[in-house]
Parts: C-alpha cells; sequence; structure tokens
C-alpha cells in the first residue's frame, strides 16, 4: 500500500498513472474503432455485433465502468499535475518560452477538454440515445430484425441517421481532429513517461504515434463523411427516416394541437 | 553596434520589479553578451544609477554560473551554449534585446536578473553522490566499464547545473537536470550500490523544491547549454519505478551488522 500512496504523491508517479491510462484508453480508441467500421458492411453486419455486446451485460458494464474509472483517474491527474505545473511557475515571462517545444504538447490540457466534451455528447448521442440532440428524431423507437429473427436496436439507422445531420458530422469531425493532435504527442510521450526510450527506439515512437494518430483519424473520420456525402446508407436511412417521421412528428403535433386549443 | 535592452529590475525578491529600457554604448560585434552588460552597467555606474546585476563566473561554458532568459530563451539565440558564450555578433544593430531573470518558484528572484538556484544543490545533496572510501587514485581499468555505458555516462556528466532546462519548460520542470545527475552516476559500476536509493530520494527531493512536472515538450533539451539528450528522462523514470516497486529495504531486526 505504501508504494501506491507514495506512486500518487510523487510527480512522476502521477506522469505513470496518466500514461498507463492513456494507454488503455487508447487500446480501447482503436478497439471501438474495429467495431464502428463494420458500418461499412451490411446493417446485418454492425446490428449483430450490437446486439452481442448488449447480451452480455456483465461484460458490457464491467469494461464501460473501467473505461469511465480510467477516463476519470487520466482527468483529475491531468488536473492536479496542470495545478501542480502552474503554481511552479507563478510570475510569468514576457515572452512565453516556447522555444524547441512541440506545439502539440502545450495544448494537452486544451484539446483533453474538447475530446472530454465530446465523450459526453457522444454518449448522449448514441448510447443514452437522448432525443432532442441528434437534430433527427428519437433513436429509441428504431427497430431491427436480425437474420436469426430476433427484435434489437436499430444501430445502423441510428448511425447513418445520425450523421447525415450537418453539425453533428462537423462536431464529430472536430473532436477527431483534436483527438489526433492529443494523440501525435500523447502517444510518443506515453512510452517517454514509462521509461520506454532510448536513442534507438524514440524515432520509432515517434514514427508509430505519427501513423497510429493518422489512421484513427481516418479511420474514424471516414464514417460520419461517407454517411454525410451519402455513398453509405443513404436508401436505408430514408426507409428508416420514414420510420421515423411520426415519433419526429409527435411534439410539434401536439404543440400545435395546444395551441389550437 | 548598438542595441537597445528591455531588463528586468527588481530591487528585491519582495519588491515589485519592472522592465526598463536602456540604450547601449557602441558595441564591439565579439564582445559576449556579459561583456556588454558590463559595458551598460559601466555607464549606468558613471551617471550614479544602480548597475544591473546578473550572475556570472568562469565565462567559459563550464560553470553553469550565467543564467538569463534572452528574447525568450534562456542562454540566448543559439544551441549548445551558455549566455558567457554567446557574442554581440549574434544580434542585429538597433534591436531590442529582452533579458529576463530563470522564472521558477523554485528559484526565488534574489536581485534583478540573479536568482537563487540552490534547489539544484539540495537535489544534488539528496543523492547525487557515491560513497566510497577516499585515497590514493585507483589503478585505471581496475573495474571495466562498457565503453558505451562511459560514453553515455559522460554525456550526461556535462550538466553544468545552471537550470536552463528550468527556466525553458513551461512546467518548470528541472526532470532534465535531475535525469543527467541521475544517470550519469547509475550508467557507471560504482554508482550501482546506491542507485536505486539515489533516484527516489531525488525525485522525492525535486518535487519538494516545487519543480513542475515533465510533459515532454522538448524545450529544456533545445535549450541545454550542453544539449543533454530526453533520453535520460526516460532512463530516470524507468530507475524510478523500478525503485518503487521495490519499495524501503527490510528493516533490520535488532541492531545491525555492526
Amino acid at each position: 500500500m505504501s508504494s501506491i500512496s507514495s506512486l500518487y504523491k510523487s510527480s512522476l508517479g502521477q506522469k505513470y498513472v496518466m500514461a498507463a491510462s492513456g494507454t488503455l484508453l487508447f487500446l480501447f480508441v482503436v478497439g471501438h474503432l474495429v467495431g464502428n467500421l463494420q458500418v461499412f458492411g451490411s446493417p446485418e453486419l454492425i446490428n449483430t455485433y450490437a446486439h452481442f455486446l448488449k447480451s452480455k451485460p456483465l461484460l458490457l458494464w464491467g469494461v464501460r465502468l473501467g473505461l469511465l474509472a480510467l477516463v476519470a483517474l487520466h482527468v483529475i491527474t491531468a488536473v492536479q499535475l496542470s495545478l501542480a505545473n502552474k503554481a511552479a511557475r507563478p510570475v510569468e515571462y514576457a515572452k512565453p518560452p516556447t522555444y524547441g517545444s512541440a506545439w502539440q504538447s502545450r495544448y494537452m490540457l486544451g484539446t483533453g477538454s474538447v475530446i472530454a466534451a465530446f465523450v459526453v455528447y457522444h454518449l448522449a448521442h448514441f448510447t443514452a440515445l437522448l432525443p432532442g440532440i441528434n437534430g433527427v428524431g428519437d433513436f429509441r423507437t428504431l427497430e431491427a430484425t436480425l437474420p436469426g429473427g430476433e427484435k434489437t436496436h436499430d444501430v445502423y439507422a441510428m448511425i447513418v441517421l445520425g450523421f447525415q445531420v450537418w453539425w453533428v458530422t462537423l462536431f464529430y469531425l472536430v473532436a477527431q481532429a483534436v483527438l489526433f493532435i492529443h494523440l501525435g504527442h500523447g502517444l510518443a510521450s506515453m512510452f517517454q513517461s514509462l521509461g520506454f526510450r532510448n536513442h534507438i527506439w524514440w524515432p520509432r515512437i515517434q514514427l508509430f504515434a505519427k501513423v497510429a494518430s493518422i489512421a484513427i483519424f481516418i479511420g474514424y473520420a471516414l464514417i460520419p463523411v461517407s454517411i454525410y456525402l451519402r455513398v453509405v446508407g443513404a436508401d436505408y436511412a430514408e426507409t428508416k427516416r420514414f420510420e421515423l417521421k411520426p415519433a419526429a412528428l409527435v411534439e410539434p403535433a401536439a404543440a400545435t394541437g395546444k395551441e389550437a386549443k | 553596434m548598438k542595441v537597445t535592452l528591455k531588463v528586468w529590475r527588481q530591487k528585491s525578491r519582495n519588491t515589485p520589479g519592472e522592465f526598463k529600457t536602456y540604450e547601449s554604448p557602441a558595441l564591439n560585434p565579439n564582445m559576449s553578451f556579459l561583456e556588454m552588460l558590463d559595458v551598460v552597467n559601466e555607464e549606468l555606474a558613471n551617471r550614479g544609477e544602480e548597475p544591473i546585476a546578473f550572475d556570472h563566473d568562469c565565462r567559459e561554458g563550464i560553470c553553469g554560473t550565467c543564467s538569463l532568459v534572452i528574447d525568450g530563451k534562456p542562454h540566448g539565440p543559439h544551441q549548445g551554449v551558455a549566455t558567457c558564450q554567446t557574442y554581440m555578433r549574434s544580434f542585429k544593430n538597433g534591436d531590442e534585446i529582452v533579458v529576463e531573470p530563470f522564472r521558477a518558484r523554485a528559484f526565488p528572484l534574489v536581485k534583478d536578473l540573479v536568482v537563487d538556484r540552490k534547489a539544484l544543490d539540495r537535489i544534488q545533496h539528496a543523492g547525487g553522490f557515491i560513497s566510497v572510501r577516499t585515497g590514493s587514485a585507483p589503478d585505471a581499468n581496475n573495474i571495466l566499464v562498457p565503453k558505451e555505458n562511459a560514453d553515455l555516462a559522460m554525456d550526461a556528466a556535462q550538466c553544468i547545473g545552471c537550470g536552463a532546462c528550468v527556466a525553458a519548460c513551461k512546467n518548470a520542470s528541472a526532470m532534465l537536470f535531475v535525469a543527467a545527475k541521475v544517470s550519469h552516476l547509475g550508467l557507471l559500476p560504482q554508482g550501482q550500490p546506491e542507485r536505486h536509493r539515489r533516484v527516489k530520494a531525488m525525485v522525492d527531493q525535486m518535487d519538494a523544491e516545487g519543480f513542475g512536472g515533465c510533459t515532454v515538450t522538448g524545450s529544456c533539451e533545445a535549450v541545454c547549454p550542453k544539449e543533454i539528450s530526453l533520453d535520460f528522462i526516460a532512463r530516470m523514470n524507468r530507475d524510478y519505478a523500478a525503485a518503487l516497486i521495490r519499495g524501503e529495504p527490510k528493516p533490520i531486526a535488532g541492531s545491525g551488522a555492526g
């Protein structure tokens, strides 16, 4: 226990926590991308995958709570470190000394905050399915039939309908660009913080960080862009939009009804 | 040539400071930056004004006493040199040069451009040493050291402890300094017995002094007059993790061995 508390008390220990939680969150980002890329297949493909995840509640909630804990750890430690870092220079320079520093490295707290805000929206958008924030209608009413005959939530329709809204697609793209900047510095720094670096491996680590952050950006950006440009799922979305319409129209109809009274 | 200096003037730690502008007299471009300050100070003294206080000692780039943040970069515009090795020919006639002290909570200001860098000494005292019997010089090659380790240790040992890494870091972190001191002993056989105790003690002292943490911006490496590599910070991170995992040594029962 003493080594765990002394770990968190030291600035280096807090950097280990940042790097380790960052590594696990990065692995989730990769896994999540692989899952999401199934949207380029048939509607049944991603719906079956989503149904499979939902059918294992223990695993699903274990992973969800684990991720939540990781995010909390990553954010709280980042805030603590940033406060300590700010306190270490009470009087600022007339000219901020940024000499030799990578610009991405100076905005980790800012880019991280944007990503955190995005995660909140993304969870409300596609996980909690809050109506009224997606610009389409109530995603909870979407239903699909799996090849086995089971009824399930139509995740495919939700995605293709969701990204046909221009501001949703734009927000997702901005968030992905910010994640790209965050990972561009973070991925290489994880290795540094955990001590995995020498003159041979540092260029390779930097290359890995560059390639991985670009690949993640392209992979994630491809989904909303190809849907927004109606390359993917346009016909499917139209049939489903028809199903959605009554639900979307409920509120305005009720409102006019009240006015009529 | 002539330059305009915008210099931080502050009488003492607890009085407020401000920038003051001075016109230099005619300068020889081959003067060092510190010689330029000497000339400016002589004129100030002749006018009955208080000369600008700044740190300097060997003036040949090996003692680590000179400091100064010149136009936003510690030790001036060049790479791999200290302020004392920066010459006026690096500036243009008529330039305005902003000169500030190293700024960090752990480096309290003494006067004008002079700051107290004893925090670095205290980190050294915490573990930057080896315990050996002194006496006559040991035979050469009595203890074998791999050439690559000797080279790396020498690279780290080049650190002159000037504190430019702290001054340049946006977090005022002393990681590069501590990493250099930890590594140059940790790479050599003579440094092994105290290796883990050393890194633990020095990092803990660094935290206690109020330096910030490392965010791997690379500023420190870029301004270091001895071009110490960030690789050493990774080495220190490794050693510190190993020290944490090992934990405190087992308490000795009774009165111990001796």
